[in-house]
Order: structure tokens, then C-alpha cells, then sequence
């Protein structure tokens, strides 16, 4: 098969498909994931093709799924966890932060937890209330998790494959939003970069944009209109929240003295707090501005009807961009 | 069939608590639940019970002295975790609370393993691999979930290995010992959720938890339920070993209720004068699991006062090793912080143990840096 255009959907399903025929240890689980093929169609034909016994359909009960995952893995089994939604995964909270991160430290290394939890996070799809979180922070909060997110097909396909095949707990946050993007994938290919490395997706010299997820899209056009105002603005694509490559970042924001940084979640605490903190360690000879945020609002996620507004959009974020220029 | 959990309806003619050693030490037969042991069988129980006892009450007393900074006493508990336990086989599962010191003697864990976490110098650490025996967990019913996933996985390896889930009457209310109830019952997984009602969550009787008797739970979630006299270590053996044997078979989970009681406080840090009555406590030790084992020994003529003897002294011995090995039991280097946080490393972790190992070593062996105690 040569290389197609998938869509992130399509792209996802593939990596899913490829990691179940790579290894029969690899179980897909969740609510909704046989038959119906998950209410996002991520999982689609992968039951009738795969079965019961590695497909499975779970009753609706997030701790559950995530406990017995962990039950799963403990004898020997990969389990590929969906959260249905970003504002479902609170249930399982606690098996994600005081059992599955932990256990392998508890247990002194004698225990692997190879377990990926695959969540469509973030807003702009109309959605009802908890259809549209962004909760990477709690996450990347937790030592014992890996915490990831693609932002374009390609990734997509490959960093699922890699999370899946990796020792470590991966929390891997899809943008739902993104879900119908198009790239071209092959899957017979190989990944391009490290799951844990971040990428230059647009090279510049007056300021760098940081994201990741849904915000990279945004940033990329961004960049499309301020070069139209004559800045070279580079877009750093994260991938990784935890570990974060603080190298490439560092890299960037030494070439171009400035940097944004622009995510969905609240600017307060975000992982732009921690980021900004970073880079400010590590370029404060180089920063001719201070480093600034662009994210949601410190409120609820608001009603579909006016999330643009909590949302960073193209404005918001050529309006940051511009006060950067302008110190 | 009735004393399922179906009781409480027509099971007038079944007592509701399985015994098969009554307090007295005589041994009575029950409809449903047979036991042949032998006298040898029965020495070696009695010997678990004994030496199971022996090294609880020598951890809290090395809590006392500061060796520990907390333990979990079993004390009164000793015959539902020893009947439950040599109920096992080798290639079976059991997953603890943080008080399952009998079950691990029964499966081998080292008592000593059990203690580090206690004595803070990791929060479990042994391999569990070893002894099909997991670590500890704290947090109250998240194993019940751990032991019903693993269970899942005996299904689809299509072994006949089965799970024992332990559990308390307080872990009855939380929601993951709901969801690892509804997890096993849907795909009939080989799990027994074996829950020890002491009697107390802490200061909260088991009112506090619960109107109808825990057994009785199961019959909502579609399977038996039975409730043992815990305090009966040949009770618990023959009930864990049938529940365990309707799990190998595909019959799904089970419910057992072992009823006992709580005989000291919730942990060290607790006081339960301050909650409950003397009273109760005089009751219950008149139902104590060893000594109806030993007059029944005697009443037999199975075992002499030397045999007694002998398990004293051999039960001392391993007061002396356990006490011995709490107290040179070396703290961890402080930079193991840093280490077993991922299977595969973490860049930060890296970057983290680097700058303290630095920071140490900028002390230029003046002073000891992050020295425990």
C-alpha cells in the first residue's frame, strides 16, 4: 500500500490496526468501540476484523476501564484505552494518577504498565458542556505519564504507533477538532522523529510560536498572515508535553528572541506557565521580549455559542504576536 | 443453594454463616461445604495462624520503638487471610489491601518485604511476579479493578490460573469495587472478591456502609454471594477453595464475606477507644481463630504440648529475624528518587538527578546531603 491521504481519523484507525496485527498482546478497550467503531469512528471495522477478545466493548464505567487496563497489562497484555470524551476521563482519574503512573516506581521497576490512553480533547465542534476540555496540565502533572499530541495526521498515525509500543503509560490526547484534517500517510513507511521530539513546523527568524494539538493549525496561519507584515515568524510543534523537548525549543527561541506560546487550556498554570518559565532559564540573554501566553480564559468552558471567543483564534494570536514585536 | 445470595429470603433451614470449626473447637459439618483435612494439614494451619500472629504483633511493636512509622495489625483476621490464602495455588493472583500480612506468608512473600514500606524506605518494591502476590495498595478497592483486568487476561489466555480480590467493608462503598463487581460479572471473569468485614472503617461500623448484609450484594451484580464465619480458618479454606475452583471452571466471580472482627486499631495511629465499646472486643475474643484450632488439635489428640512448644520457639525465631531485619534495614540512597519513574526514561527525570547529584557533590563531603533520619 503506498502512501494515501488519510484523514486523522483514518490515519489513527490504521496505527490501531497496524499495532494489533504487530503484536497479539495489543487489546483496543473502551465504550463504544466494537461495533459501533467509537462515536468518532476511530475504532471502525477493527471489531470484525479483530473480535471480542481483543476489541472490547466495556461497560460504561471510566475507572473501571482504566483499572482493569491496568489489571490487563499487569498480565501481559497492551491495552489501548479510548475515553469517549476529554470531560469523561475525571472517573478515571485516580487508577491514571495513583495507579497507572505510579505502579512501575512503587513496584522498585518489576512492573510495566504499557497501557495508552487515547483522549479527543479540546474545543471548536460545537459540542454540549464536557465535549470540549483541555486537561493536558493534570496530566503532564504526574510523574509516571507520558503525555502526547499530535497535530496532523501524520503524526497521528505515528506517534499512536510508537505510544503503543512504548513500556511507559502514554496519555495521548487527540484533537478532536483536527479529526477530520487530511495527510498523507504511509503506513509502510517509518516515523519520521522520536515520539518525544518536537518539530520546527515552520522555520523563522523575528519570533517563535509554540503549540501543540488543535493550536498548531492556528499558529500556522498565524505565521501565513504576519508574513504578509513582513515577520518571519517560526512555528515550534510540540508533540510531547511530557517529557517536553526543551532542546528545540531552546534552539528556536535563541534564533528568534522571542516566543509565544499558545494552547486551548486556561493561560493560568497551563503548560505555558511552565514553558515560558523554561525558556526564560534558558534564553534570558537572547529574549528581547517577555514570553507571553494566548489560551483559554480561567473560566468553565463556555457554551458552544460563544467559544470562539474563549478559544485562541488567528486574531488573538497576531494580536500577542504583535505586542511580542513590539517590546 | 440458599445460602447464595438469594438468602435471606428462604434460607431458614441454612445458618447464614458458613462454620466449620465453631469457637469451641468443635468441628461440625455444613450442607453445602465439605473439608477433608488431615492432622497434618491441620498442625501446619495452625502453625500459619501462630507465626502470621506472632510477626504482626512484632511489627507493631517495632512501630512502638520507631522502627516502623506505621503499621496495619491483622490482628483477629488471621483465619480468613490464612484459610483464603492456602485456598491458592501457586499460579493464582491475590491482590491486597495494605493488611493481607497472612495472605503474603501463605503465597511465601518474605514477611520482611512487606515492611520496607511501613519503615519508609520504598512503598512496596517486592516483585510480584515472584510470588503472584501484588504490592500493597492504599488507596481503598482500586485493586479489586487490578485483580478483575488481570482475571480478564486469565480468560483470554485460557489458563485455569484464578484471582482472590481482597477487600474490607469500607472498600464496599466506593465505586471501583461496584465497577470491578460489574466488570466481572459481564465477562465472567475467574475472580473472588474475598472481603474481610471486620466490623470497623476505621471509627465507622460497617452500618456506616451498608443495609443489607455485604454478601448479599452480589445478587444484584448476578453472582453468589456467601458469608463465612472468618474467624474460621477451615470455613474460609473450603469456601475460597470452592469459589476458586467455580472461577477455573468458567462460572464467573464470587462473592465471599468473611465476618470477623477488627481485634486492635486501624493502624497504629488510631484509638479505637475512642469509637468503640470494650464489650465488643470481649465478645470476639472469645470467637479467637487460633485457639479453637489448637483445642480441636488437642481435643483430637493431634498435636502434644511439644508441638505447641515448638511452634512458640519457632515463632520467636522469626520475631528475632523480623526484628533483626527491620532494624538493618538500609534507608535508599536519596538519588533512587529518580529511578523506576519511567520503563523507558524521561528526559526531565534526567535533567532533575543530574542538577541534584551536583548539588550534593557540591557539599564536598562536608555534609551529608538528604540524609534520611
Amino acid at each position: 500500500m503506498a502512501a494515501e491521504k488519510y484523514s486523522m481519523v483514518k490515519a489513527l484507525n490504521e496505527a490501531l490496526r497496524r499495532s494489533l496485527e504487530a503484536d497479539p498482546k495489543t487489546l483496543v478497550m473502551g465504550e463504544d468501540v466494537g461495533r459501533l467503531g467509537g462515536v468518532f469512528r476511530v475504532t471502525d471495522g477493527l471489531h470484525k476484523d479483530f473480535g471480542d477478545a481483543r476489541i472490547i466493548d466495556t461497560p460504561l464505567a471510566e475507572s473501571g476501564i482504566m483499572g482493569t487496563a491496568i489489571g490487563l497489562a499487569l498480565r501481559g497484555y497492551r491495552p489501548v484505552v479510548e475515553i469517549q470524551f476529554d470531560g469523561f476521563v475525571y472517573p478515571a482519574f485516580d487508577q491514571i494518577v495513583t495507579q497507572l503512573a505510579k505502579m512501575h516506581a512503587r513496584a522498585l521497576g518489576h512492573v510495566k504498565l504499557p497501557i495508552t490512553v487515547r483522549i479527543p480533547f479540546g474545543g471548536g465542534i460545537g459540542a454540549v458542556e464536557h465535549h470540549s476540555e483541555s486537561h493536558e496540565t493534570y496530566f503532564a502533572h504526574t510523574a509516571g505519564l507520558k503525555v502526547v499530541s499530535p497535530s496532523n495526521p501524520v503524526d497521528a498515525h505515528w506517534m499512536l504507533r510508537q505510544a503503543i509500543a512504548s513500556d511507559d503509560p502514554v496519555i495521548f490526547l487527540e484533537p478532536k477538532r483536527r479529526y477530520w484534517d487530511k495527510g498523507v500517510v504511509d503506513p509502510l513507511g517509518e516515523a519520521a522523529l522520536p515520539l518525544h521530539a518536537a518539530r520546527v513546523a515552520r522555520a523563522g527568524k523575528d519570533l517563535t510560536l509554540v503549540a501543540y494539538g488543535p493550536m498548531v493549525k492556528v499558529c500556522l496561519e498565524a505565521a501565513e498572515a504576519a508574513a504578509e507584515d513582513g515577520h518571519q515568524i517560526e512555528v515550534v510543534d510540540l508533540r510531547s508535553l511530557s517529557p517536553v523537548d526543551f532542546d528545540t525549543l531552546e534552539a528556536s527561541v535563541k534564533r528568534t528572541g522571542r516566543a509565544v506560546i499558545v494552547h486551548e487550556a486556561p493561560v493560568f498554570l497551563g503548560m505555558g506557565a511552565e514553558l515560558a518559565a523554561r525558556i526564560t532559564e534558558r534564553c534570558f540573554y537572547s529574549l528581547e521580549a517577555p514570553v507571553l501566553r494566548v489560551g483559554g480564559y480561567f473560566a468553565p468552558y463556555p457554551p458552544s455559542r460563544v467559544e470562539e471567543t474563549y478559544l485562541p483564534d488567528l486574531d488573538r494570536v497576531l494580536d500577542a504576536v504583535d505586542r511580542a514585536l513590539a517590546f | 443453594m440458599t445460602v447464595e445470595s438469594t438468602a435471606g429470603t428462604a434460607t431458614a433451614a441454612v445458618p447464614e454463616l458458613v462454620q466449620l470449626l465453631t469457637p469451641e473447637g468443635e468441628r461440625v459439618e455444613h450442607p453445602r461445604f465439605s473439608l477433608e483435612t488431615t492432622p497434618e494439614e491441620l498442625r501446619s494451619i495452625y502453625r500459619d495462624l501462630v507465626l502470621v500472629r506472632r510477626f504482626d504483633g512484632e511489627a507493631t511493636s517495632l512501630q512502638r520503638q520507631g522502627e516502623l512509622g506505621l503499621w496495619a495489625s491483622l490482628l483477629g483476621q488471621e483465619a480468613a487471610q490464612v484459610g483464603s490464602g492456602r485456598a491458592q495455588r501457586p499460579g493464582d493472583w491475590a491482590f491486597p489491601t495494605y493488611r493481607e500480612h497472612g495472605v503474603a506468608w501463605c503465597k511465601g512473600v518474605d514477611p520482611l518485604n512487606l515492611l520496607g514500606m511501613f519503615r519508609g524506605v520504598n512503598h512496596g518494591g517486592w516483585d510480584p511476579y515472584e510470588k503472584n502476590f501484588q504490592l500493597y495498595t492504599i488507596v481503598i478497592g482500586s485493586q479489586t479493578l487490578h485483580a478483575t483486568g488481570y482475571a480478564m487476561g486469565i480468560t483470554k489466555d485460557g489458563t485455569d490460573d484464578a484471582v482472590v480480590a481482597y477487600f474490607g467493608d469500607g472498600a464496599s462503598s466506593q465505586g471501583d469495587v461496584n465497577e470491578a463487581f460489574t466488570f466481572a460479572s459481564v465477562y465472567n471473569a475467574p475472580v473472588v472478591f474475598f472481603c474481610q468485614n471486620n466490623q470497623w472503617a476505621i471509627s465507622e461500623p460497617t452500618e456506616r456502609q451498608t443495609r443489607v448484609p455485604l454478601y448479599q450484594r452480589a445478587a444484584g451484580f448476578g453472582f453468589p454471594g456467601v458469608r463465612v464465619d472468618g474467624n474460621d480458618v477451615l470455613a474460609c479454606l473450603a469456601v475460597t477453595r470452592w469459589a476458586l475452583e467455580r472461577a477455573r471452571a468458567g462460572e464467573g466471580p464470587t462473592l465471599i464475606e468473611a465476618f470477623t472482627y477488627r481485634m486492635g486499631a486501624h493502624t497504629t495511629s488510631d484509638d479505637p477507644t475512642r469509637y468503640r465499646i470494650a464489650n465488643e472486643l470481649e465478645e470476639w475474643k472469645l470467637k479467637d481463630p487460633i485457639e479453637r484450632v489448637k483445642a480441636y488439635l488437642v481435643r483430637e489428640g493431634w498435636a502434644d504440648q511439644e508441638f505447641f512448644d515448638a511452634v512458640d520457639a519457632e515463632s520467636e525465631q522469626l520475631a528475632r529475624r523480623v526484628r533483626e531485619g527491620v532494624r538493618n534495614m538500609p534507608d535508599p540512597d536519596p538519588s533512587a528518587i529518580f529511578e523506576n519513574v519511567y520503563a523507558e526514561g524521561h528526559a526531565l527525570v534526567d535533567e532533575e538527578r543530574e542538577e541534584y547529584v551536583a548539588y550534593a557533590a557540591s557539599f564536598d563531603g562536608s555534609e551529608e546531603v538528604g540524609e534520611g533520619r
